[in-house]
This record gives structure tokens, sequence and C-alpha cells, in this order.
């Protein structure tokens, strides 16, 4: 336990310069970069000494090193600021979406992985096979398929011509609002209040999305599965432990795939980036009311502040992610050095 | 002194010249297609899409009799023998708008992953190459972006460019310059270390001369194969920009702004304004991939063990 | 026959002094006409080829040849195991009699481990790196005892980690946090545990330095006794042979070539691969080596063709080698050396003969 202590200490330690390079970034691209925030606001009609006033208050007049100072300042405070087209505060909107997002995701990460391990491993004992050969097909032409086109030709098929599936929002309008008013995580909220037909309906509504962001990611963990099964499959201590009459399964599932599973934790934190990003768009797709969809929202209104948070929120996501897995790397591989 | 102890012969055979890569290469592939059972159609289908669909894209006339802006047609029709993909809401053949939307999508996505390359390439040679402090903080700024989701980094950066092929080309190249800077400066660090690069420092030659007459040539392999790759990736990005109503101004025929307008139709079951222009998009990263897989294959044989 | 190889053939005693411990003449293992090929895509490499073999109960049997010439091939095909693409094309492979090419999946687990124990070339990668030490032991028994309790493991597993000279809190470690010689006993720990009748060990000491390899044969030689073993020992290490074999197996390009007494194949081997063995191992007994590289090249597994596989290096190839393959066929010692030899050989090698494949004993009989 101490191990894992000292490692989380160290690991977080790592993450301080990512973040801050990150956050540093952001600050470039929306306030280095040329546009007037201000004057496209407020739709370049404005009287100059409105728009002067404006700059003032939101503290865009000052030289840029002193915005960047600002900006760091605000954020050690954990204070991301004012949305300017609406009288609230940044982190409101964001906090008020970010379960929605964290429901898909996790959702589409289950899909993936529950689709790309076995199948991986199916393709790895069926090598050079015609199974194996379709696992792989699919696998890689899951990479060319956009996720938001996989998403409306499910939206077509299963919810317009089928009409199996809902096709938009998180949940059916037959169910209150006054259900969710405890975490934001609708699967969790009827859970705690015990509401079966709404989590049902909740479930029913997270079908397709979770599909569709988890096929598109799944080749990756196919292929990534079948590539480590078949190392391992030939590794000796498989073969040593053969040799020492333990069953087949127990030799494939125990030994061969948990040793293969090692890397594909790893590719799980460096595909959490495209899997956010495939979220955005699933979010577009069916409607779903999550930061991706607040994000594209507030960048039509051109609420700046806002889109700097919720970028800065993705970042911080990513850190987080990417110290979760390896945390549980650190868990699982007795090997690694502390 | 040192002029007369160049070891010529290991120079000679390490100098890169396009029709001996070329002739090489074909000798490689020949090779190891015998020895590996290579799945050299892998390459042959890649080849064969990108052609097509290049043709097409260069002309377009001979493949659509309509213009893809022309609101002449019918309109939400049906596939027909008129229109073979149909029409949309404002009566604009689909098909037209696939052909000459293949110029739009190809152009940004073949000068974005270019413009990436340009810049990625040389900041990676350079940092590897050096290894000081420089390599360091450059390092981290490109894991940093590297790390971060790429889609979410163009949006950003369309969002504040606004709507423009320019504008959504430098949105897209910026992904992908920490990709080429983390690949060349990596097999960088790899040559360096190599014997003859060894042994050409050791006679004395120049830094830049052992940068580009032996690290160079070696890492343009690689970079062949993860340029294939990338047009497919840059592809993707760019359809999901337009998708989403951040990449280009109306009135330029675009695969993935006829897909968010499909998307407004499709309660209406229009099927035919969705399939088309995403099944383009698909085929054409397609196309990318298996090339880039085919050229990997030859370039690194052992892969196909699996 | 050459006179020389009379003059040798009476001289010094048994290699392995051990003549107490071997065989009983009940044969433990047999091969039968055994053919493995590896299918790959330029051709067929044949691993092994047409190879008979008897294991006797209670003996030490080494086998030994060059690189490449089938052994850990056949050694694993004793367990029906394969490597992929490796296949068993024709053969036998009677365990106390019955064939385990037979059996079914379930059954032959129940010959791997408690029937026959192997123990590979690497240490360092034949035990799950995600595993205790004693998960690994509990595996190991579960699997043929589902019902064995764990504190019987546990209790069986300390004794048998004092047996090899391993503290006990060794168990609760990982593979990586041992050596590579600990590594190597926890393995024969692992074999041993399940009380196989016959231990199979592949090029056990390959991977272990001098010293490690040194406290090997003692380890063998003890564990043998005490656990009622019969061996088949692999090996490139020619000392390592001649200190516990009783009998040795000369294999090349997947076929026996020589098969004799230990003493036999070291005073006076008859076979001219076998000879070629001795003359690059100037004093076996006194010198550990490994086998030297013979002059020419290994054969080539893949192309097949009717001549004797050792012909191109052969010095004393002759017409009829190029036309047929030898078989491997008992030769009857010269009468005066005979007598000393089957005097001091332990009682196993009385049931089986010597055998030489090359047609120039075959001339002789
Ligand atoms: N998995 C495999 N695929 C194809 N050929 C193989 C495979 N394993 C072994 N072979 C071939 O089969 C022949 C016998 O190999 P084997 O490993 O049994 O030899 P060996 O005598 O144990 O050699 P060494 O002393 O090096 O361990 C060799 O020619 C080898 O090239
Ligand atoms: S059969 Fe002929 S070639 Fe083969 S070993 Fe004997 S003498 Fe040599
Ligand atoms: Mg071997």
């Amino acid at each position: 336990m101490k191990r894992i202590l000292n490692y989380l200490i160290a690991r977080i330690l790592l993450t301080i310069p990512m973040l801050f390079i990150l956050l540093t970034l952001v600050f470039v691209v929306l306030r280095v970069m040329p546009g007037d925030p201000v004057s496209s606001m407020l739709g370049g009609h404005a009287p100059q000494a409105v728009i002067d006033a404006k700059r003032e208050a939101l503290g865009l007049n000052k030289p840029i090193f002193f915005q960047y100072l600002d900006y760091l300042g605000q954020l050690a405070r954990l204070d991301l600021g004012e949305s300017m087209n609406f009288k609230e505060k940044v982190s409101t909107p964001i906090l008020q979406k970010l379960p929605a997002t964290i429901e898909l995701t996790l959702a589409g990460i289950i899909v993936a992985l529950g689709i790309g391990i076995p199948l991986g491993v199916r393709s790895a004992r069926l090598r050079r096979t015609w199974q194996d050969s379709v696992i792989r097909f699919f696998a890689n032409i899951t990479y060319c398929i956009p996720v938001y086109w996989m998403g409306l030709m499910f939206q077509m098929l299963f919810g317009v011509f089928l009409n199996l599936f809902p096709i938009a929002g998180r949940v059916g309008t037959r169910v209150d609002s006054s259900e969710f008013d405890r975490t934001g995580f609708y699967i969790i909220d009827t859970l705690l209040k015990g509401n079966f037909t709404a989590f049902g309906d909740v479930m029913y509504h997270l079908v397709l999305p979770a599909v569709t962001l988890g096929l598109t990611l799944s080749g990756v963990f196919i292929r990534m599965t079948r590539a480590n099964m078949l190392d391992s499959l030939k590794s000796d201590f498989v073969l040593a432990t053969r040799a020492r009459g333990v069953a087949e399964n127990r030799v494939v599932y125990t030994h061969a795939l948990k040793n293969a599973l090692i890397p594909v934790v790893t590719m799980l934190g460096l595909e959490f980036a495209a899997l956010l990003a495939g979220a955005i768009l699933t979010e577009t797709t069916f409607s779903w009311p999550g930061m991706g969809r607040l994000l594209l929202e507030r960048i039509y209104n051109r609420d700046y502040p806002v889109i700097q948070g919720i970028i800065i929120f993705y970042a911080l996501f990513v850190s987080v992610v990417s110290l979760l897995v390896d945390i549980i790397y650190a868990v699982i591989d007795p090997r690694v050095k502390l | 002194m040192a002029e007369n102890m160049k070891p010529t012969e290991v120079e000679s055979r390490r100098l890169w010249s396009p029709a001996g890569a070329l002739s090489s290469a074909i000798g490689a592939f020949s090779r190891s297609a015998k020895r590996y059972r290579m799945e050299w159609w892998i390459l042959v289908a890649g080849l064969l899409i990108v052609a097509l669909i290049l043709f097409m894209t260069f002309f377009p006339g001979l493949f659509s009799a309509y213009s893809p802006n022309s609101q002449d047609g019918p309109q939400l029709k049906a596939p027909s023998p008129g229109h073979i993909m149909g029409t949309d809401n404002l009566g604009r053949d689909v098909w037209a708008r696939v052909v000459y939307g293949s110029q739009t999508i190809l152009g940004v996505a073949i000068s974005a992953s270019l413009l990436s390359a340009i810049v990625g390439i040389p900041l990676g040679l350079i940092s590897g190459f050096a290894g000081n402090w420089a390599d360091k903080v450059l390092s981290l700024v490109m894991d940093s972006i590297y790390s971060f989701p790429g889609l979410i980094l163009a949006i950003a950066f369309a969002a504040m460019l606004g709507p423009g092929v320019v504008n959504i080309t430098l949105a897209v190249a910026v992904v992908y310059v920490p990709k080429y800077f983390r690949l060349v400066r990596g097999q960088t660090l790899q040559i360096k270390e190599e014997p003859y690069v060894e042994a050409a420092k050791a006679i004395g030659a120049k830094r830049s001369t052992t940068l580009f007459r032996y690290v160079f040539p070696n890492v343009i392999a690689t970079v062949v194969v993860v340029f294939s790759l990338n047009i497919a990736d840059a592809i993707m990005t760019e359809a999901a920009l337009s998708f989403i109503g951040l990449g280009l101004p109306a009135g330029i025929p675009d695969w993935g702004m006829d897909l968010s307008m499909g998307k407004k139709f499709l309660p209406s079951g229009t099927w035919w304004m969705i399939t088309f222009p995403g099944l383009a998009i698909m085929l054409l990263a397609l196309g990318f991939t298996m090339l880039g897989e085919g050229l990997a294959e030859i370039l690194n044989p052992r892969l196909q063990e699996y | 026959m050459p006179a020389t190889m009379t003059a040798t053939g009476g001289s010094a005693g048994p290699p392995s002094g051990d003549g107490a411990v071997a065989g009983t003449g009940e044969v433990l293992l047999g091969v039968r006409n055994l053919s493995i090929h590896y299918p790959i895509a330029i051709g067929t490499v044949r691993a092994v080829t047409d190879l008979s073999l008897d294991v006797y109960r209670g003996e030490v049997l080494g086998v030994v040849g060059e690189s490449g010439c089938g052994k850990s091939t056949l050694g694993l095909s004793i367990l029906n195991l394969q490597k992929s693409p490796g296949r068993i094309v024709s053969g036998e492979i009677l365990v106390n009699g019955h064939d385990i090419l037979a059996l079914g999946p379930e059954d032959i687990r129940a010959v791997r481990g408690p029937k026959i124990g192997m123990i590979f070339q690497n240490p360092l990668t034949s035990l799950d790196p995600l595993m205790s030490i004693k998960d690994h032991f509990i595996e190991t028994m579960r699997a043929h005892d589902p019902k064995i309790r764990k504190g019987q493991i546990i209790a069986r597993a300390e004794a048998m980690l004092e047996d090899l000279g391993i503290e006990k809190r060794r168990l609760s470690e990982y593979p990586f946090q041992l050596s590579g010689g600990m590594r190597q006993r926890i393995m024969i720990g692992l074999t041993l545990i399940l009380d196989p009748e016959l231990l199979l060990a592949d090029e056990p000491t390959t991977a272990l330095d001098v010293i490690v390899e040194a406290g090997f044969t003692e380890l063998l030689a003890k564990l043998k006794r005490k656990y009622n073993l019969t061996v088949v020992l692999v090996s490139h290490n020619l000392g390592l042979v001649a200190e516990i074999a009783d009998r040795i197996a000369v294999m090349y390009a997947g076929r026996i070539v020589e098969l004799a007494t230990a003493l036999e194949i070291f005073q006076d081997p008859r076979h001219p691969y076998t000879r070629g063995l001795m003359d690059c191992v100037p004093n076996i007994l006194l010198d550990r080596k490994e086998l030297v590289a013979m002059p020419g090249s290994p054969p080539d597994l893949v192309n097949e063709s009717p001549c004797c596989p050792f012909a191109p290096r052969c010095p004393k190839v002759f017409a009829r080698c190029l036309a047929e393959t030898p078989r491997l066929l008992a030769d009857a010692a010269p009468a005066g050396a005979a007598p000393a030899a089957a005097a001091s050989a332990p009682a196993a090698s009385a049931a089986a003969p010597r055998a030489v494949a090359c047609f120039l004993h075959e001339r002789t009989n």
C-alpha cells in the first residue's frame, strides 16, 4: 500500500508540468490568436465606448503577459470566471453537464472493451482462420468509420425505420427532471431513489450512443488484444503452465490474457483522448446534453470564458484519467518499479 | 587527413536517391511478400481506392453530369435513375456533391498533413539530434499537446479562426505536428547511435552533414507510412469539424457539411442524404489507411508475424 | 572394426559411476516412429523424423546434439505439446504402454505433471510474472486435485522449497524478485510437487551461470534418489551429461544416430558424427566443455533428400550413403570390448543393445 502511495505522489507531481503546458496552450489559442472576442460578441456594431468598457471589465486591455498572470492566478483559486453572455459562473453550466459526458464516456469504454477484448482473444486463438480475418477486417474498418456517421446510421435504422430505440436525449419526457437532483448522474440518481422505471428509461436512452461510441473505439482494442495475446500465448510461461497440466481455459484466460491486458490498460489511457473527441461528436449526433454540446453551443454564442473553462475541464479530465490508468497499472503489475 | 579516411563504401550505400529507394522498396516488397505470406492485397487495394478517388477529384466532370450547387432537381427525392444517389432538401444532386466534395476534403487533408510534416519533422530532427535542454522542453510541450484530444484542439482553433478553407487546414494541421515530432525525434535518437553515424562523426563529419546525409534519409521511410495514415486521420478530423459546423462557409461542397444537413432531415427517413457522404468519408479514409499499412508491412515485415 | 576403437573400448571406468540407480529393464516411456513437422512459408521443417526410443524406469537418459537438431521438439512432444505451427504427423508416444497421443484434452492433463514433469530451458521467463510463487504452487496442485486445501498445499510447498534450498518466505514473492538460479529451482519444485515418474529437463542449465550450474548436477542427483525419478536430460553440455547420464542418445537432423551407454559413447563412439563430437572435446571427463561446432554446416531440415543426413559432413561417406538413409539398428559390440563394457554398464543397457544409424556398422553385422 505504501508502495502505491509513493507512486501516486510521484505520478501527481509529474502531471503538474503537463497540465501547466496545456493551460498555457489554451490561453495562447484563445487569447493570443487573432479575433477579438468582445467585438464579435457585441456584434460589430456596438459603439467603441461600450466595447472598451467591456474589455476593461474582462481585463482584456492589459498587456498580454499580465492577462496570462491573471489567468493563472484565477485558475489557482479554482475560479474560472463569469460567463460573458449569461449571468452565471463559468463552472455552473460545466458542472451541470459534466455528469452526462462522464456517463456516456464510461458506457463507451465498457462497450469498447466488452467488444474489443473478447474479439481480440478470439482472433488470436483462431489465428489465420477465416474468423480471424473477419475480426481483423472489422477492427480496421472501425478506424475509418466516422463516429457521428455511425450514429446517424443507427438512428436511421434503429430509431426511424425500426423504431426500437430513442435517438435523442438522456431520458424520455415522461420522467420528471426532479428525479435527477442529487448527483446529476442519471443512472446513480434513479438507483438512489429506487425509481426503476426511470432507471430503465435512462439505460434505454444510453444504448445507441454508447454502442456507437464504443464500436468505433473497439478496433484499437481488438488489434491491441490480439497482438498481445499472440505474444503471451507464445511465451515460455504459458508453455510451462500447460506442461504442468493446468487446464487450457485457465492457461488462456488467467495467464495469457492477464499478461496481454497490461499493455491494453496503458492503451486505454492513450485512447482516452480519442474517446473524449468521439464523445463530443456522439453528443452532437444524439443531442446528448454533455460538455461537448455545451462547448459547441457556447462557440456559436462566442462565450469565450465558458469555452476556455470547458477546454480546461477536458484537459483536467485527460490528466486525471491518465493518472488513474497509471495507478491501475501499478496495482496489477507487481513489477512496476516505484 | 579526415578526408581520405572517409568510409566511402558505407557512405555510398547510405546515400539516398528516389530511384534507388523505389527499386529497393520493390525488391523488399517481393522478398517479404514471399517470405511472410504477406497480404500484399492490402497495399494494392489501398492504392486502387486512393487512385480512383484522386482521379474523380481531378476530373469530376467525367463522373457527374450535375453541378454540386445547382438546385434544379426535385427536392428530397430518393435515389432514381436520374439521380442515382437522390437529391437533398435544396434539390441538389447527392452524387454530384459527393464527387465535388472530394476536392474539398482531399485538399484540406493533404495540405494539413503536409503542413504538420513540414513543421514537425525538422523540429523532431533538430530536437532529437541536439538532445539538450531545448529538446527536453520541446518534447514536454509536444507530449502535452499529443496527450490532449486532437479534435478538441482543432475545434478551439477553428472556433477562433472562423470558417474558411485555409483556417480549417490550419486547425487540422496543428493537431498532427506532435505526431511527426515524436516519431522523427524517436527515430533520430535511435539512428544517432548506429555505428555508421558514429563513424561519420568520428571522422569529423559536420553535424549538419550527418543530420542530412544519414539521419534524414532513414527517417523518411517511416515518415512515408505515417504520412499516409495521417492523411486518413486528417480526413476524419476535417469531416468532423465541418459536421459540427466549424469548417467551411456555405457554398463549398463538403461531405461533413452534407452529413449535418442530412441529420436535420433524418426523422423524415431520407436515408440517402446521410448514407452516401458518410460512405465516401469512410472509403477515402480506408484507402489511405490500407495504403499506409501496406507500406508499413514492406518496411517492417516483422509485423506480419501476427 | 577400426583398431583404435577396440583399443579405447576396454580402458577407463564408467563416467557415471552410479550404476545402482540405473534402469530396471521396465520401459516407462516408448517413442515409436515419431515424426514432427513445422509447416512454414518456405516449406516444411522436418524437425523429428521416424524416431524411436525406449526410456527405462530409473535410468537417466541424456539426449545430445547440435542446436536445431530437434531435441526440444522431441521433448515437448512427449507431453503432446507442440509450439505452433508444429504438428505430430505420425508415431506413438507410449507411457506405461498407453499411447498418450490418443488421449483427449482432459486425460492428457493427467499425464502432464503427475506422470511426466518438464523443466525448460529458460527459467527467467518460465514463471508467470504476474503471479506469486505461492499461487503458482496452488494453481499447479489444484489443477490435479481441485479439492486439496490451501494449507496443505502451502505446507507441501514449504517442504519442497526446503529440499531445494530456498527460504520459505520466498513463497509470497513474485518471480521478478528472485534470481535466475532460484527461479530454476522453483520451476523444478513446481514440477516435483506433483510427484512425476519421469522428469524431462530441456537444457536446464544453459541459461544459468557456471556456479549455479555446478550445484544443479548435485541437486538433480539428490532429487532423483529422493523422488525415485526417471530422467531424460536434454543438453548441449557433454560434461553435464557425462556426469549423470546412464545412457546417451545422440541426435542429428531429427533422428537418433547413436544410442548407447554413456561409457560406450565416450570411450567407443561408433557413428562418425559421435566420433566427430568426441574429437571436438579433447578430454571430456576432466574438462567440462560445451559441444563445439564441427566443420560443415548443420543439416537442412526443409529439403528432403534420400541420403544419409550426415553425408555432406561425413569423413567416411561412400556411395550407398548418398542413395539411402541408414536406420537405427542394433550394433553388436566387437568381441574384445564387449565384456568389459557390459559388466560395468547398468542393467538397462543389457536389455537394450547399443544402436547406430550408419551403413558402416550395418555392414559389420
Ligand atoms: N515454432 C517453430 N516454427 C518453425 N520451425 C521451428 C519452430 N521451432 C523449431 N523449429 C525448427 O525445428 C528444428 C528443431 O528445433 P528444436 O527447437 O527442436 O531444436 P533443438 O535441438 O532444441 O535446438 P536448441 O539446442 O537450439 O534448443 C529447428 O530446425 C528449428 O528451426
Ligand atoms: S551412413 Fe555413410 S554418410 Fe552416414 S554416417 Fe555412415 S558413413 Fe557417414
Ligand atoms: Mg532446444
